[in-house]
């Protein structure tokens, strides 16, 4: 069983036909498990009941990026490899990671919100994940401007791997902007070593998110087939009439 | 590299002619900088506050939107087939049209920054910072911007798909050269480290843009 092995769309589909339901019990299984220990955790001596916020936003956050991760390496399948589910697997992700990206700024303004005061502070952290934001919906900007999917796919792996090098630059240059103009950040997200009574739960809910992720995304790359699928029908259905 | 040296002549000669449209980026970034004290108010202690931000910001759209006509003229008459297809390295080719155009459409907006300097207040020093931190940025916005316009051209769509897609990678070069005026006007900080990081972004973008930009016409012309 190789990564070859998949490149038959139809191999593909009878294989996680079988895997989908055990993966999304798992997922459902450990979500529930992460929810109730992050609801029995303790509250914060600081923070309240609100620190309970971090059990859903650490793993959507660390998703944010993970995602962006996936779809490089599936951008370099499209490229060198030329293997014929990466850019399936590329497109399936964008709209999944921009989904996470975006629940890790809503729950992080909810969070910022009684903590810090505010929804929004232009806070180093935020100010990159919102610019991950942006890239994610530039990406499938870029995958919606294109009917032809293989067209698309190579134009959206050169972006894919463009961003995945100028993320870290632009991290870096945010950090460096915000300590310029703040030069005492107040703004501090907890303490640095988390209580193992907060350390296992959040463990626990980003296992489950991240298998969140990958029930969603083979499912999506199932719609995805079955949608070319359905396009090359249409096509030829409407090559018929016209001969 | 007479190959190369032609084709930098060839472009830098169609850019200023008639129908090049090189020169409208400056003129749009004159009309920029006019616009911004009617939005902000013709208060000029603020416009000095502001004004090498505003600089930077009509310099980075004012070179976002010439960058439209880097491969699409030679698109549309068949030239960038031409060169796609030629002995000389894609890359080389690609980072020497990134060359024409910055030479045709970047280094006038430089230029151009001591005029604009004096609309929006600024003084002598204040000016030749914001001209030498846009001389050491443009580069950047270009070569980083090829990326992006190699793209439309694959995909023949251009225009704001372009902007959405370059916008966000040259955060870093407005942050910089932003910071770095900013360092040489007000600030405590040295103007020396915004500036060196500045330049070594320019240096990276030169190394980036050309393979990004040669493997998507590669890929995507057909």
């Amino acid at each position: 069983m190789t990564l070859i092995d998949l490149a038959n769309p139809t191999r593909f589909l009878s294989l996680t036909a079988r895997v989908l339901p055990w993966l999304a019990g798992a997922t459902t299984m450990l979500l529930l498990v992460g929810l109730y220990q992050s609801a029995m955790a303790p509250d914060d001596y600081q923070q309240g009941a609100t620190v309970k916020i971090m059990f859903v936003h650490v793993p959507n956050a660390w998703l944010s990026m993970f995602v962006w991760g996936v779809m490089s390496l599936a951008a370099l399948g499209t490229l060198v490899w030329r293997h014929p589910l990466a850019d399936v697997a590329a497109k399936a992700a964008a709209p999944i990671g921009a989904a996470f990206t975006f629940l890790a700024l809503v729950t992080g303004s909810l969070w910022g919100r009684p903590m810090w005061g505010t929804y929004w502070e232009w806070d180093a952290r935020l100010t990159s994940v919102l610019i991950l934001f942006l890239m994610y919906l530039g990406l499938i900007a870029l995958w919606r401007a294109v009917e032809d999917p293989s067209r698309a796919a190579r134009a959206a792996a050169i972006l894919t791997l463009v961003g995945a090098i100028n993320l870290p630059i632009i991290k870096f240059s945010v950090d460096w902007w915000n300590t310029l103009h703040q030069p005492a950040s107040v703004l501090r997200m907890g303490g640095p070593s988390l209580d193992r009574a907060f350390l296992i739960p959040l463990l626990v809910m980003a296992i489950g998110f991240s298998l969140l992720f990958v029930t969603l995304h083979l499912a999506a790359m199932r719609n995805e087939i079955l949608r070319r699928r359905v396009r090359s029908l249409q096509m030829m259905q409407a090559s018929r009439q016209a001969a | 590299m007479t190959a190369l040296a032609a084709l930098i002549r060839r472009d830098i000669r169609i850019a200023l002619r008639v129908g090049g449209g090189a020169l409208i980026g400056v003129l749009f970034f004159l009309t920029v900088t006019v616009l911004m004290p009617f939005a902000i108010g013709p208060d000029l202690a603020l416009l000095t506050r502001l004004g090498p931000a505003i600089l930077w910001l009509g310099a980075l759209l004012a070179s976002l939107l010439t960058l439209d006509r880097l491969f699409m003229a030679d698109h549309e008459d068949g030239s960038l087939d031409l060169i796609v297809m030629g002995r000389t390295p894609l890359e080389l080719a690609c980072a020497a049209k990134a060359l024409a155009h910055w030479l045709a459409a970047g280094l006038p907006l430089v230029v151009a920054t001591p005029v604009l300097g004096l609309l929006l207040n600024l003084d002598a020093a204040a000016t030749s910072a914001v001209a030498l931190t846009l001389l050491a940025g443009t580069p950047a916005l270009t070569f980083t911007g090829m990326i992006g316009a190699a793209l439309a051209v694959t995909l023949h769509r251009g225009g704001l798909l372009l902007a959405v897609l370059v916008l966000p990678l040259s955060i870093p070069v407005l942050i910089f050269g932003v910071a770095a005026s900013q360092a040489a006007i007000t600030g405590p900080l040295a103007f020396g480290t915004p500036f060196s990081i500045l330049c070594a972004l320019s240096l990276a973008s030169l190394v980036i843009g050309p393979f990004a930009a040669a493997a998507s016409l590669r890929h995507g012309l057909d």
